[in-house]
């Protein structure tokens, strides 16, 4: 089996996985970090985005070995010990979830999105979210949470 | 005299408390089944799925299949101890098909690996001998055969046929609504967990906690006491965790029993959709005979079901179906007759709002045909035949609306954004515009809260109050993402005057509340809110009694309040007065229990007062669409809901937007498309569409109505607020109706049936150039 070696939310990590080890298995199966959640098995849903060298990865659609060498930050490594990242807080504040299935994922795919958008307008939001589905909101709350937590990034 | 309390508790009822598990869900900590972890030889378990519509099952082979590696056991029907019958309110629905199979993705026999990969490939390996028989897969072949689910319902009042033939004009027609997969994001997911003796532990995403522990118990042929039920919460359920659950839990606990190991079956999403039911499509046949006001005078209809190949759940569904096909109005002469047609499809279950969309569709579609037919505004002949206040006011099953506020919920809609005026833009754009046309049409709600079946509408609960002060709470209802463990929460703390964050729930067990209902219907926070009330009150009267011998003042004194409890000027914290009680040993602990007051329902005879109080609302919506490509959008939604004195309008708020955006999904992008084999051709996200964040109106304002207290005596006087909004989304089928209308100058009713794809807008299009030309 091969081995990768990867940094996961700033820690080294070593594994042996099988070749075809998607890697939201080995950070769910092997590493125990289950707030990445899988949907749908076809990278549509964006429930399981991490992000990979900074940029936002649907996490069961890149193989574990293709991650070697990488930097991975899932939604276990995105607050600062009791601090929320301030998209983690404004998702909270601004009840932008319900079941929350999709909501590490919403976060995730916000954040980088934020990131990329210095200025975040609405249908920037509404764009960049079309890989992620929430089947409970209505997307309503999530927006203003993107749009807020954006602003809260920017300070 | 008494103390004014100095502070108002944080979180009791009336404010926006955020979801109990927010900060676990931002952060990835809240636990799915599938992210708790397991126990060491804990196996995995896969489906084998039927290929055929329908078939004979002349044999299963399971040798190659338990020869593959890591496999543990594997199980068909044959391999059931107890009773292979899950049925919720008929008999002889099996959890593994027995001898036919009756679906494409009916399973049929299931594996136990160590691994879910191992699982996955044995099951490809299992042998199945099919003899394929000839499917029936429609609703209009359903009907010409006469094949049903369940005995045909009726409704009526007065004498239909006069009525029909006296009225001065008459119109028929037909409509239909598709199904809609529930599309929850986490997928169908149990764990079974064998204990000592007999002992059965289920940990289930499920609505039913109480559903899936009768259904393994029946699996297995054991009492209801060996088998234990716990779901902490879901990953969405929308109906689709009620009844479908039982299939995975049974299924996990029958390998579970055969192997004496925890057993866990997850079901792949395209598996998901493939094997379990869905919310049922409806053909609705009508006659309808008016005034030239637009007064209906007499009505016929015919509510026509796919049920799909069991009854599950179709029975009631026709029954709300059947009570919502009045919504607002009142029908002087009326017959509803609803079929559950039995086909070779997977049976249809729940699905938020239960009928009670569909009845309204129907109801809609003929308001719709009125109108165009007379050439007047949509709200013109619906306000002509809204149910009135004193008269006019009883449903066609013989209940006296009481609570009717619709004129005053469509008057705060207009107040608020100006029909007249929208509608004159609306023109103005058509007008100016030869291929791009705009639609506008309202919608009014009325939805029945309470289960139709009288005996479901009881509720339990447990608290217990603990010697810090700390309340543990549990109840029957489940967390499926819509705020009720809040909601309960912030009643309970209400009751002890006491913060919130001081209330613990725990995860529904039936091992804690039992014989529970599902949590469904809307009624969670209004049952189980009252029966944890119900509780709380009575561990606060004994407190009371502690609290008034301390200070030595009556009981009736005593005053909690602001964490404390007062007597006059005196006081003492909440969490000493708990510890006092328990050294003068009294118990701070009680189970509490509701029933819904005055309802009462004959199905038979189709007569009673099945709901405690109706929800109302009410919409307009604005969709454009192109009529050389079919192509839809939803350009704006205001949207007015009732929600009585809610117990947390920020919770509401999204329950109204979501269930509005759900509704949308049903009725336009969400298409289920079976083959002429009876095959789910959108059994995943890549060809079953729902809403996406770029789907829902760009202009999307929800009010929830203020000063509307519920004048019935429900918990704190909020009204259920689950499914009624979905039912404003209809607001968007009016719309596209209204947009195709305007090719003909509005005079001839569009045929235009839901979902409303693109392919069927164009051919609605094409169909009203050709008729007004």
């Amino acid at each position: 089996m091969p081995t990768v070696n990867l940094t996961v939310n700033g820690k080294a990590v070593s594994a042996n996985v099988e070749a075809r080890t998607l890697l939201v298995n080995l950070l769910r199966e092997q590493l125990g970090l289950t707030g990445t959640h899988v949907g749908c098995d076809t990278s549509q849903c964006g429930a399981c985005v991490v992000h990979v060298d900074g940029k936002s990865v649907k996490a069961c659609t890149l193989l574990a070995v293709q991650a070697n060498g990488s930097k991975v930050t899932t939604i276990e490594g995105l607050a600062s010990g009791d601090k929320l990242h301030p998209m983690q807080e404004a998702f909270r504040e601004h009840h932008g979830l319900q079941c929350g299935f999709c909501t590490p994922g919403m976060v995730m795919s916000a954040v980088c999105l934020a990131q990329n958008h210095p200025n975040l307008t609405e249908k920037d939001v509404r764009e960049g979210l079309e890989g992620n589905l929430c089947r409970c909101t209505g997307y309503h709350n999530i927006v203003q949470a993107v749009l807020a937590g954006a602003q809260a990034m920017r300070r | 005299m008494t103390a004014a309390p100095a502070h108002r508790i944080k979180g009791g009822v009336q404010s926006p408390v955020r979801h109990e598990s927010a900060i676990g869900h931002v952060t990835g900590s809240a636990l799915y089944l599938d992210d708790v972890p397991t126990v060491p030889g804990t196996l995995e378990a896969a489906l084998v799925l039927s290929p055929h519509a329908h078939a004979r099952i002349a044999s299963v082979d399971f040798a190659r299949a338990l020869a593959a590696p890591g496999v543990r056991a594997a199980i068909a029907a044959g391999d059931i101890p107890g009773r292979n019958d899950i049925a919720p309110i008929l008999k002889g629905e099996p959890a593994l098909a027995d001898g036919v199979a009756e679906y494409v993705g009916h399973p049929v026999a299931a594996i136990a690996a160590d691994t879910l990969d191992q699982a996955r490939a044995a099951a490809k390996r299992v042998e199945i001998a099919y003899e394929v028989l000839p499917p029936v897969l429609t609703i209009e072949e359903a009907l010409e055969r006469g094949l049903l689910v369940a005995p045909e319902q009726k409704i009526e009042r007065g004498d239909v046929g006069p009525a029909l033939d006296a009225a001065p004009l008459r119109l028929a027609g037909e409509a239909r609504c598709g199904g809609q997969d529930h599309f929850y994001l986490e997928g169908q997911i149990a764990l079974a967990v064998p204990g000592e003796e007999r002992d059965m532990q289920v940990f289930s995403s499920t609505q039913h906690p109480t559903e899936v522990q009768h259904g393994v118990a029946h699996l297995l042929g054991l009492p209801f006491n060996a088998v234990t039920v716990d779901v902490r919460r879901m990953g969405g359920a929308f109906g689709g965790k009620e009844s479908q659950a039982t299939i995975i839990a049974g299924i996990a606990a029958l390998l579970a029993w055969k192997t004496r190991r925890p057993v866990k079956l997850r079901l792949a999403r395209d598996d998901d959709m493939q094997a379990t039911g869905k919310r049922h499509p409806f053909l609705i046949r009508y006659e309808v005979g008016f005034d030239p006001e637009g007064r209906i005078q007499a009505l016929d209809m015919l509510y026509a079901a796919n049920a799909g190949n069991v009854a599950d759940l179709s029975p009631a569904v026709i029954a709300r179906a059947l009570c919502h096909a009045d919504n607002c109005y009142f029908l002087p002469n009326v017959r509803l007759r609803g079929l559950a047609c039995k086909t070779n499809t997977v049976s249809n279950t729940a699905f938020r709002g239960f009928g009670g969309p569909q009845g309204m569709f129907g109801i809609e579609a003929v308001i719709d045909a009125v109108a165009r037919h007379l050439r007047l505004p949509l709200e013109t002949v619906r306000q002509r035949n809204f149910y009135g206040i004193g008269r006019n006011d009883t449903t066609p099953y013989g209940m006296k609306v009481e609570d009717n506020i619709i004129e005053r919920v469509m008057a705060e809609l207009d107040g608020a954004v100006d029909l007249a005026r929208w509608r004159s833009e609306i023109d103005a754009f058509n007008r100016a515009n030869p291929v791009v046309k705009k639609g506008l049409a309202t919608m009014p709600v009325k939805f029945g809260i309470s289960f139709n079946l009288t005996t479901l509408n009881q509720a339990g609960a447990l608290v217990h109050v603990y010697t810090d002060g700390s309340v543990h709470l549990n109840h029957g209802g489940t967390e499926m993402g819509q705020g009720l463990f809040v909601k309960i929460a912030q009643v309970v703390a209400e009751a002890f005057q006491i913060d919130v964050e001081h209330v613990r729930v725990s995860a529904t067990s039936t091992g804690k509340v039992p014989n529970t209902s599902a949590t469904a219907a809307s009624s969670g926070t209004d049952m189980n809110g009252m029966a944890a009330l119900d509780a709380a009150g009575r561990i606060k009267a004994r407190m009371a009694e502690v609290a008034a011998a301390h200070f030595g003042v009556p009981a009736g004194e005593i005053v909690f309040a602001d964490n404390r409890v007062f007597a006059g000027n005196k006081s003492l914290a909440f969490a000493e007065l708990a510890e006092m009680c328990w050294r003068r040993r009294v118990s701070l602990s009680s189970t509490g229990y509701y029933r819904t007051p005055k309802i009462h329902w004959d199905g038979q005879a189709g007569k009673g007062r099945p709901f405690y109080y109706f929800v109302y609302g009410a919409a307009a919506c604005e969709v454009a669409i192109d009529t050389l490509t079919g192509e839809m959008r939803t350009l704006r939604a205001e949207l007015v809901q009732d929600c009585g004195r809610s117990i947390n309008p920020a919770i509401d708020l999204g329950q109204t937007e979501g269930a509005f955006v759900q509704g949308l999904g049903w009725l336009t992008t969400e298409e289920l498309w079976w083959d002429r084999a009876g095959r789910l051709g959108t059994h995943g996200p890549s060809t079953y569409k729902i809403p996406g964040s770029r789907d829902v109106p760009p202009v999307f304002n929800v009010r929830l109505l203020p000063d509307a207290p519920n004048r019935e005596d429900t918990v704190f006087r909020s009204k259920a607020i689950g499914e009624p909004p979905l039912m404003l989304a209809i607001a968007v089928w009016l719309a596209a109706r209204d947009a195709v209308a305007s090719l003909g100058d509005h005079r001839l009713a569009p045929k235009l049936d839901a979902p409303m794809t693109p392919e069927r807008i164009l051919a609605a299009v094409d169909d009203m150039k050709a008729r007004s030309a």
